[in-house]
Protein backbone atom coordinates (compact mmCIF):
# COMPACT_ATOMS: atom_id res chain seq x y z
CA UNK A 1 0.00 0.00 0.00
CA UNK A 2 1.23 3.46 -0.86
CA UNK A 3 2.17 5.73 1.96
CA UNK A 4 -0.29 8.42 2.97
CA UNK A 5 1.13 11.92 2.55
CA UNK A 6 -1.45 13.47 4.89
CA UNK A 7 -2.80 12.50 8.28
CA UNK A 8 -6.39 12.54 9.50
CA UNK A 9 -7.59 16.13 10.06
CA UNK A 10 -4.64 17.67 8.20
CA UNK A 11 -5.34 20.95 6.43
CA UNK A 12 -5.59 20.66 2.66
CA UNK A 13 -5.60 23.15 -0.17
CA UNK A 14 -6.85 22.37 -3.70
CA UNK A 15 -4.18 20.36 -5.48
CA UNK A 16 -2.62 18.79 -2.39
CA UNK A 17 -1.57 15.22 -3.05
CA UNK A 18 -3.01 12.83 -0.47
CA UNK A 19 -1.51 9.56 -1.68
CA UNK A 20 0.24 8.07 -4.70
CA UNK A 21 -1.36 4.67 -4.92
CA UNK A 22 -4.17 2.78 -6.59
CA UNK A 23 -4.91 1.03 -3.27
CA UNK A 24 -6.91 4.03 -2.07
CA UNK A 25 -10.12 5.51 -3.46
CA UNK A 26 -11.00 9.18 -3.88
CA UNK A 27 -14.03 10.15 -1.79
CA UNK A 28 -15.86 13.42 -1.31
CA UNK A 29 -14.01 16.54 -2.53
CA UNK A 30 -11.12 14.49 -3.93
CA UNK A 31 -10.11 13.47 -7.42
CA UNK A 32 -7.74 11.04 -9.06
CA UNK A 33 -5.10 12.07 -11.57
CA UNK A 34 -2.93 9.19 -12.76
CA UNK A 35 -1.97 7.20 -9.67
CA UNK A 36 -2.35 10.07 -7.26
CA UNK A 37 -5.33 11.25 -5.25
CA UNK A 38 -5.59 15.00 -4.80
CA UNK A 39 -7.74 17.34 -2.73
CA UNK A 40 -10.34 19.31 -4.66
CA UNK A 41 -11.23 21.81 -1.96
CA UNK A 42 -9.87 23.65 1.01
CA UNK A 43 -10.60 21.53 4.07
CA UNK A 44 -9.57 18.80 6.47
CA UNK A 45 -8.57 15.27 5.50
CA UNK A 46 -10.83 12.43 6.53
CA UNK A 47 -9.69 8.84 6.16
CA UNK A 48 -12.10 5.96 6.48
CA UNK A 49 -10.51 2.68 5.53
CA UNK A 50 -9.40 2.91 1.91
CA UNK A 51 -11.47 5.97 1.11
CA UNK A 52 -9.81 9.38 1.34
CA UNK A 53 -12.02 12.45 1.51
CA UNK A 54 -11.83 16.11 2.39
CA UNK A 55 -14.28 17.85 4.73
CA UNK A 56 -14.76 21.26 3.14
CA UNK A 57 -14.43 24.36 5.33
CA UNK A 58 -16.37 26.64 3.00
CA UNK A 59 -18.59 26.38 -0.02
CA UNK A 60 -22.08 26.96 -1.32
CA UNK A 61 -25.01 24.62 -0.91
CA UNK A 62 -25.65 22.12 -3.70
CA UNK A 63 -29.18 20.66 -3.52
CA UNK A 64 -29.48 16.93 -2.93
CA UNK A 65 -32.52 14.71 -2.77
CA UNK A 66 -34.16 14.33 0.65
CA UNK A 67 -32.39 17.35 2.14
CA UNK A 68 -34.50 19.40 4.54
CA UNK A 69 -34.08 23.04 3.58
CA UNK A 70 -35.32 26.50 4.49
CA UNK A 71 -36.12 28.80 1.58
CA UNK A 72 -37.74 32.08 0.74
CA UNK A 73 -40.68 32.22 -1.67
CA UNK A 74 -39.66 34.67 -4.39
CA UNK A 75 -42.41 34.27 -6.98
CA UNK A 76 -45.84 32.77 -7.54
CA UNK A 77 -46.46 31.07 -10.85
CA UNK A 78 -49.54 29.50 -12.39
CA UNK A 79 -49.07 26.15 -10.69
CA UNK A 80 -46.43 26.55 -8.08
CA UNK A 81 -44.01 28.75 -6.19
CA UNK A 82 -40.42 29.70 -6.92
CA UNK A 83 -38.23 29.32 -3.86
CA UNK A 84 -34.76 30.72 -3.24
CA UNK A 85 -32.75 28.11 -1.32
CA UNK A 86 -29.33 29.75 -1.52
CA UNK A 87 -28.09 27.34 -4.19
CA UNK A 88 -26.92 28.24 -7.70
CA UNK A 89 -30.30 26.95 -8.91
CA UNK A 90 -33.78 28.13 -8.01
CA UNK A 91 -36.13 25.60 -6.52
CA UNK A 92 -39.73 25.03 -7.51
CA UNK A 93 -42.56 24.05 -5.22
CA UNK A 94 -45.34 22.68 -7.43
CA UNK A 95 -48.98 22.51 -6.30
CA UNK A 96 -48.59 18.74 -6.20
CA UNK A 97 -46.09 19.21 -3.40
CA UNK A 98 -48.62 20.91 -1.14
CA UNK A 99 -51.17 19.19 1.05
CA UNK A 100 -54.82 19.38 0.02
CA UNK A 101 -56.51 20.25 -3.24
CA UNK A 102 -55.86 23.71 -4.63
CA UNK A 103 -57.32 25.07 -7.84
CA UNK A 104 -55.13 27.96 -8.96
CA UNK A 105 -58.05 29.39 -10.97
CA UNK A 106 -60.34 29.61 -7.95
CA UNK A 107 -58.02 29.95 -4.98
CA UNK A 108 -55.63 32.75 -4.15
CA UNK A 109 -52.26 31.00 -4.09
CA UNK A 110 -50.69 33.83 -2.09
CA UNK A 111 -52.93 32.83 0.83
CA UNK A 112 -51.03 29.54 1.01
CA UNK A 113 -47.50 30.87 0.49
CA UNK A 114 -46.89 34.51 -0.32
CA UNK A 115 -43.80 36.15 -1.76
CA UNK A 116 -41.36 36.69 1.12
CA UNK A 117 -42.58 33.77 3.22
CA UNK A 118 -39.94 31.47 4.66
CA UNK A 119 -40.76 27.80 4.32
CA UNK A 120 -39.24 24.58 5.61
CA UNK A 121 -39.41 21.94 2.92
CA UNK A 122 -37.87 18.77 1.63
CA UNK A 123 -36.06 18.40 -1.67
CA UNK A 124 -38.06 15.90 -3.65
CA UNK A 125 -36.04 15.78 -6.82
CA UNK A 126 -32.92 17.21 -8.46
CA UNK A 127 -32.95 16.45 -12.16
CA UNK A 128 -29.95 16.09 -14.42
CA UNK A 129 -30.77 19.51 -15.86
CA UNK A 130 -30.49 20.93 -12.34
CA UNK A 131 -34.16 21.66 -11.86
CA UNK A 132 -34.93 21.35 -8.16
CA UNK A 133 -38.36 20.37 -6.86
CA UNK A 134 -39.50 20.81 -3.27
CA UNK A 135 -42.34 19.10 -1.46
CA UNK A 136 -44.10 20.01 1.78
CA UNK A 137 -45.35 16.51 2.56
CA UNK A 138 -42.83 15.71 5.27
CA UNK A 139 -43.99 15.75 8.87
CA UNK A 140 -41.86 18.77 9.83
CA UNK A 141 -42.60 20.90 6.76
CA UNK A 142 -44.31 24.21 7.37
CA UNK A 143 -44.36 27.94 6.81
CA UNK A 144 -42.63 30.02 9.47
CA UNK A 145 -44.45 32.78 11.25
CA UNK A 146 -42.33 34.81 13.61
CA UNK A 147 -38.83 33.95 14.72
CA UNK A 148 -35.59 34.96 13.14
CA UNK A 149 -33.56 33.82 10.16
CA UNK A 150 -29.80 33.37 10.30
CA UNK A 151 -27.50 32.58 7.41
CA UNK A 152 -24.62 30.25 8.15
CA UNK A 153 -21.90 28.64 6.08
CA UNK A 154 -23.51 25.50 4.54
CA UNK A 155 -20.27 23.58 5.03
CA UNK A 156 -20.61 24.08 8.80
CA UNK A 157 -24.18 22.74 9.08
CA UNK A 158 -23.10 19.22 10.14
CA UNK A 159 -21.01 20.80 12.91
CA UNK A 160 -23.91 22.93 14.16
CA UNK A 161 -26.16 19.89 14.28
CA UNK A 162 -23.47 17.68 15.82
CA UNK A 163 -23.33 13.89 15.92
CA UNK A 164 -26.94 12.72 15.62
CA UNK A 165 -28.11 16.17 16.70
CA UNK A 166 -26.11 16.35 19.94
CA UNK A 167 -25.00 19.97 19.57
CA UNK A 168 -28.30 21.46 18.45
CA UNK A 169 -30.26 19.45 21.02
CA UNK A 170 -28.02 20.79 23.76
CA UNK A 171 -28.53 24.40 22.65
CA UNK A 172 -32.29 23.88 22.46
CA UNK A 173 -32.40 22.26 25.89
CA UNK A 174 -30.27 24.86 27.66
CA UNK A 175 -31.81 27.96 26.14
CA UNK A 176 -35.39 26.86 25.54
CA UNK A 177 -35.10 28.26 22.04
CA UNK A 178 -36.80 26.61 19.10
CA UNK A 179 -34.26 26.09 16.32
CA UNK A 180 -34.49 24.56 12.88
CA UNK A 181 -31.33 24.17 10.82
CA UNK A 182 -31.80 23.78 7.08
CA UNK A 183 -29.22 21.71 5.20
CA UNK A 184 -28.72 24.73 2.95
CA UNK A 185 -27.25 26.88 5.71
CA UNK A 186 -30.34 28.84 6.67
CA UNK A 187 -31.31 28.65 10.34
CA UNK A 188 -34.65 29.61 11.84
CA UNK A 189 -34.87 30.30 15.55
CA UNK A 190 -37.42 31.57 18.00
CA UNK A 191 -36.74 32.22 21.68
CA UNK A 192 -38.71 33.60 24.57
CA UNK A 193 -36.87 36.92 24.51
CA UNK A 194 -34.71 38.82 22.08
CA UNK A 195 -31.77 38.37 24.44
CA UNK A 196 -32.08 34.59 24.25
CA UNK A 197 -32.20 34.78 20.47
CA UNK A 198 -29.14 37.04 20.39
CA UNK A 199 -27.31 34.63 22.65
CA UNK A 200 -28.17 31.64 20.46
CA UNK A 201 -26.95 33.56 17.40
CA UNK A 202 -23.67 34.22 19.24
CA UNK A 203 -23.37 30.53 20.07
CA UNK A 204 -23.99 29.47 16.46
CA UNK A 205 -21.43 31.98 15.22
CA UNK A 206 -18.89 30.64 17.71
CA UNK A 207 -19.49 27.11 16.42
CA UNK A 208 -18.88 28.34 12.89
CA UNK A 209 -15.65 30.10 13.82
CA UNK A 210 -14.24 27.21 15.86
CA UNK A 211 -15.59 24.35 13.78
CA UNK A 212 -12.13 22.89 13.11
CA UNK A 213 -11.44 22.39 16.85
CA UNK A 214 -11.95 18.97 18.41
CA UNK A 215 -14.10 18.75 21.53
CA UNK A 216 -16.16 21.75 20.52
CA UNK A 217 -19.33 20.39 22.13
CA UNK A 218 -17.74 20.65 25.59
CA UNK A 219 -16.63 24.21 24.93
CA UNK A 220 -20.10 25.21 23.79
CA UNK A 221 -21.62 23.48 26.81
CA UNK A 222 -19.42 25.64 29.06
CA UNK A 223 -20.51 28.74 27.15
CA UNK A 224 -24.17 27.80 27.65
CA UNK A 225 -23.74 26.95 31.33
CA UNK A 226 -21.95 30.23 32.00
CA UNK A 227 -24.93 32.14 30.76
CA UNK A 228 -27.31 29.97 32.75
CA UNK A 229 -25.53 30.97 35.99
CA UNK A 230 -25.55 34.63 35.00
CA UNK A 231 -29.29 34.51 34.50
CA UNK A 232 -29.94 33.14 37.98
CA UNK A 233 -27.98 35.99 39.59
CA UNK A 234 -29.99 38.65 37.80
CA UNK B 1 23.73 42.14 -11.92
CA UNK B 2 21.90 44.20 -9.36
CA UNK B 3 18.46 45.56 -10.10
CA UNK B 4 17.00 49.01 -9.48
CA UNK B 5 15.40 47.88 -6.23
CA UNK B 6 18.44 45.90 -5.12
CA UNK B 7 17.02 42.45 -5.87
CA UNK B 8 18.94 39.56 -7.37
CA UNK B 9 17.75 38.57 -10.89
CA UNK B 10 15.88 35.49 -9.62
CA UNK B 11 14.26 37.23 -6.64
CA UNK B 12 10.58 38.04 -6.36
CA UNK B 13 9.33 41.34 -5.08
CA UNK B 14 8.11 41.49 -1.52
CA UNK B 15 5.02 39.29 -1.48
CA UNK B 16 2.12 39.65 0.89
CA UNK B 17 -1.13 37.66 0.63
CA UNK B 18 -4.18 37.88 2.82
CA UNK B 19 -7.32 35.78 2.36
CA UNK B 20 -10.85 36.69 3.41
CA UNK B 21 -10.65 40.48 3.13
CA UNK B 22 -14.15 41.17 1.78
CA UNK B 23 -17.08 40.41 4.04
CA UNK B 24 -19.85 40.00 1.49
CA UNK B 25 -17.94 37.94 -1.06
CA UNK B 26 -18.02 34.12 -0.95
CA UNK B 27 -14.25 34.24 -1.01
CA UNK B 28 -11.68 37.01 -1.32
CA UNK B 29 -8.00 37.83 -1.21
CA UNK B 30 -5.57 40.71 -1.38
CA UNK B 31 -2.16 40.26 -2.98
CA UNK B 32 0.68 42.73 -2.80
CA UNK B 33 3.68 42.17 -5.06
CA UNK B 34 6.04 45.06 -4.39
CA UNK B 35 4.05 48.15 -5.23
CA UNK B 36 1.33 46.30 -7.13
CA UNK B 37 -1.80 45.58 -5.11
CA UNK B 38 -4.72 43.47 -6.33
CA UNK B 39 -7.94 42.71 -4.47
CA UNK B 40 -10.08 39.81 -5.70
CA UNK B 41 -13.60 38.81 -4.72
CA UNK B 42 -15.37 35.61 -5.77
CA UNK B 43 -19.17 35.40 -5.84
CA UNK B 44 -20.97 32.13 -6.38
CA UNK B 45 -21.26 29.65 -7.96
CA UNK B 46 -24.59 31.37 -8.52
CA UNK B 47 -27.37 31.48 -11.05
CA UNK B 48 -26.31 32.83 -14.41
CA UNK B 49 -28.11 35.63 -16.20
CA UNK B 50 -28.92 36.16 -19.03
CA UNK B 51 -30.16 32.58 -19.31
CA UNK B 52 -29.13 32.18 -22.95
CA UNK B 53 -25.47 32.40 -21.92
CA UNK B 54 -25.76 29.45 -19.53
CA UNK B 55 -23.74 26.42 -20.50
CA UNK B 56 -25.68 23.19 -20.04
CA UNK B 57 -22.88 20.97 -18.85
CA UNK B 58 -20.52 23.33 -17.04
CA UNK B 59 -20.23 26.57 -15.12
CA UNK B 60 -19.11 29.79 -16.73
CA UNK B 61 -16.26 31.73 -15.20
CA UNK B 62 -16.57 35.46 -15.57
CA UNK B 63 -13.58 37.49 -14.48
CA UNK B 64 -13.64 41.25 -14.48
CA UNK B 65 -10.31 43.01 -14.17
CA UNK B 66 -10.32 46.75 -13.49
CA UNK B 67 -7.69 49.27 -12.65
CA UNK B 68 -8.62 51.92 -10.13
CA UNK B 69 -8.43 55.44 -11.59
CA UNK B 70 -5.77 56.33 -9.00
CA UNK B 71 -3.70 53.18 -9.47
CA UNK B 72 -1.02 54.70 -11.74
CA UNK B 73 0.79 58.02 -12.17
CA UNK B 74 -1.52 58.93 -14.99
CA UNK B 75 -5.23 58.68 -14.24
CA UNK B 76 -6.87 55.56 -15.69
CA UNK B 77 -10.23 56.20 -17.28
CA UNK B 78 -12.74 54.11 -15.30
CA UNK B 79 -14.67 51.38 -17.04
CA UNK B 80 -13.80 48.80 -19.63
CA UNK B 81 -10.95 49.35 -22.00
CA UNK B 82 -9.35 47.23 -24.71
CA UNK B 83 -6.57 46.33 -22.32
CA UNK B 84 -8.76 45.42 -19.36
CA UNK B 85 -11.00 43.29 -21.56
CA UNK B 86 -8.03 41.34 -22.82
CA UNK B 87 -6.64 40.78 -19.34
CA UNK B 88 -10.08 39.78 -18.01
CA UNK B 89 -10.28 37.15 -20.72
CA UNK B 90 -6.77 35.68 -20.36
CA UNK B 91 -6.87 35.69 -16.56
CA UNK B 92 -10.33 34.08 -16.60
CA UNK B 93 -9.11 31.36 -18.94
CA UNK B 94 -5.98 30.78 -16.86
CA UNK B 95 -8.18 30.11 -13.83
CA UNK B 96 -10.89 28.18 -15.65
CA UNK B 97 -8.30 25.52 -16.45
CA UNK B 98 -7.99 24.82 -12.72
CA UNK B 99 -11.66 24.90 -11.72
CA UNK B 100 -13.98 21.88 -11.86
CA UNK B 101 -16.57 23.75 -13.90
CA UNK B 102 -18.52 20.55 -14.60
CA UNK B 103 -19.56 20.42 -10.93
CA UNK B 104 -21.91 23.39 -11.37
CA UNK B 105 -23.73 23.12 -14.69
CA UNK B 106 -25.56 26.29 -15.82
CA UNK B 107 -24.13 28.37 -12.98
CA UNK B 108 -21.60 31.16 -13.05
CA UNK B 109 -18.63 31.95 -10.86
CA UNK B 110 -18.05 35.69 -10.85
CA UNK B 111 -14.59 36.95 -10.01
CA UNK B 112 -13.93 40.65 -9.62
CA UNK B 113 -10.33 41.81 -9.46
CA UNK B 114 -9.48 45.41 -8.73
CA UNK B 115 -5.98 46.79 -9.09
CA UNK B 116 -5.64 49.35 -6.33
CA UNK B 117 -2.05 50.22 -7.10
CA UNK B 118 -0.10 49.32 -10.21
CA UNK B 119 3.61 48.95 -10.74
CA UNK B 120 3.91 46.36 -13.54
CA UNK B 121 2.77 42.76 -13.29
CA UNK B 122 -0.87 43.55 -12.63
CA UNK B 123 -2.20 40.54 -14.51
CA UNK B 124 0.00 38.17 -12.54
CA UNK B 125 -1.07 39.78 -9.25
CA UNK B 126 -4.68 39.54 -10.42
CA UNK B 127 -4.37 35.81 -11.13
CA UNK B 128 -2.62 35.16 -7.81
CA UNK B 129 -5.32 37.02 -5.91
CA UNK B 130 -8.20 35.43 -7.82
CA UNK B 131 -6.80 31.94 -7.30
CA UNK B 132 -6.59 32.40 -3.52
CA UNK B 133 -10.07 33.93 -3.51
CA UNK B 134 -11.45 30.91 -5.41
CA UNK B 135 -9.93 28.47 -2.93
CA UNK B 136 -11.21 30.64 -0.07
CA UNK B 137 -14.71 30.47 -1.56
CA UNK B 138 -14.59 26.67 -1.47
CA UNK B 139 -14.72 26.28 -5.23
CA UNK B 140 -13.46 22.82 -6.25
CA UNK B 141 -10.15 23.20 -8.06
CA UNK B 142 -7.40 20.99 -9.48
CA UNK B 143 -4.74 23.21 -8.02
CA UNK B 144 -3.94 26.75 -6.95
CA UNK B 145 -2.83 28.85 -9.89
CA UNK B 146 0.24 30.98 -9.36
CA UNK B 147 1.49 33.51 -11.79
CA UNK B 148 4.66 35.48 -12.39
CA UNK B 149 6.28 37.48 -15.20
CA UNK B 150 9.82 36.79 -16.36
CA UNK B 151 11.94 38.75 -18.81
CA UNK B 152 15.36 39.45 -20.21
CA UNK B 153 17.19 42.70 -19.50
CA UNK B 154 20.65 43.29 -21.03
CA UNK B 155 21.16 39.57 -21.51
CA UNK B 156 20.16 38.64 -17.95
CA UNK B 157 17.09 36.64 -17.12
CA UNK B 158 15.03 38.39 -14.46
CA UNK B 159 11.97 37.35 -12.46
CA UNK B 160 8.95 39.46 -11.49
CA UNK B 161 9.58 42.64 -13.47
CA UNK B 162 8.75 45.82 -11.63
CA UNK B 163 8.13 49.40 -12.75
CA UNK B 164 10.73 50.60 -15.23
CA UNK B 165 12.17 47.13 -15.75
CA UNK B 166 9.22 46.21 -17.88
CA UNK B 167 9.96 49.02 -20.32
CA UNK B 168 13.69 48.25 -20.31
CA UNK B 169 13.31 44.52 -20.93
CA UNK B 170 13.81 42.97 -24.34
CA UNK B 171 10.94 40.65 -23.61
CA UNK B 172 8.24 40.14 -21.02
CA UNK B 173 6.76 36.71 -20.46
CA UNK B 174 3.87 36.43 -17.99
CA UNK B 175 2.95 32.86 -17.12
CA UNK B 176 0.40 31.13 -14.90
CA UNK B 177 1.27 27.72 -13.54
CA UNK B 178 -0.33 24.90 -11.57
CA UNK B 179 2.50 23.48 -9.42
CA UNK B 180 1.22 20.07 -8.35
CA UNK B 181 -0.22 19.32 -11.79
CA UNK B 182 2.91 20.79 -13.41
CA UNK B 183 0.87 22.53 -16.08
CA UNK B 184 0.93 25.99 -17.61
CA UNK B 185 -2.39 27.80 -17.92
CA UNK B 186 -1.20 31.13 -19.29
CA UNK B 187 1.71 32.01 -21.53
CA UNK B 188 1.96 35.41 -23.13
CA UNK B 189 4.93 37.14 -24.65
CA UNK B 190 6.03 40.63 -25.53
CA UNK B 191 9.17 41.30 -27.55
CA UNK B 192 11.65 39.10 -29.33
CA UNK B 193 13.57 36.16 -27.90
CA UNK B 194 14.90 32.78 -28.99
CA UNK B 195 13.63 29.29 -28.26
CA UNK B 196 16.48 28.65 -25.80
CA UNK B 197 15.62 31.85 -23.95
CA UNK B 198 12.04 30.73 -23.52
CA UNK B 199 13.10 27.37 -22.14
CA UNK B 200 15.39 29.00 -19.59
CA UNK B 201 12.84 31.64 -18.66
CA UNK B 202 10.12 29.05 -18.11
CA UNK B 203 12.37 27.08 -15.79
CA UNK B 204 13.06 30.28 -13.83
CA UNK B 205 9.37 31.17 -13.71
CA UNK B 206 8.49 27.70 -12.49
CA UNK B 207 10.79 28.09 -9.50
CA UNK B 208 9.37 31.52 -8.72
CA UNK B 209 5.83 30.13 -8.91
CA UNK B 210 6.64 27.54 -6.25
CA UNK B 211 7.56 30.40 -3.89
CA UNK B 212 4.29 32.16 -4.67
CA UNK B 213 2.39 28.92 -4.12
CA UNK B 214 3.92 28.64 -0.67
CA UNK B 215 2.79 32.16 0.22
CA UNK B 216 -0.73 31.44 -1.08
CA UNK B 217 -0.96 28.31 1.05
CA UNK B 218 0.22 30.15 4.13
CA UNK B 219 -2.40 32.84 3.58
CA UNK B 220 -5.23 30.28 3.34
CA UNK B 221 -3.97 28.37 6.34
CA UNK B 222 -3.86 31.56 8.39
CA UNK B 223 -7.39 32.47 7.38
CA UNK B 224 -8.99 29.10 8.17
CA UNK B 225 -6.97 27.68 11.04
CA UNK B 226 -6.62 30.54 13.50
Amino acid sequence: MGELLKKERDFTIPGDKLVESMEYLPGRNCFRDGDGIYAKKLGLVHISGRVLSVIALNGIYMPQRDDMIIGEVTDIQSNGWVVDIGAPYQAYLPLSGVRGYLDPAKNDMSKVYDVGDMIYGKIKMVSSTQSVHISMFDRMCRKFSGGRILNVNPAKVPRIIGKSGSMIDMIKRKTGCRIIVGQNGIVWLEGETHETENFVIDVIETIQKKSHIEGLTNEIEKMLDKRGVKNEKE
Amino acid sequence: MKRNDGRKPEDLRELEIEAGVLENATGSARVRMGKTIAVAGVYGPREMFPRRLQKNSQATIQLRYTMAPFSTDERVRPGRSRRSQEISMVAGNALEAAVFTEDFPKATIDIFVDIIQADAGTRTAAINAASVALADAGVPMKDLVCSVAVGKIDGTYVVDLAGKEEDASACDLPIAYMPSMDKLTLLQMDGNITKEDIKKLLELARKACLKINKAQREALKKRWLS
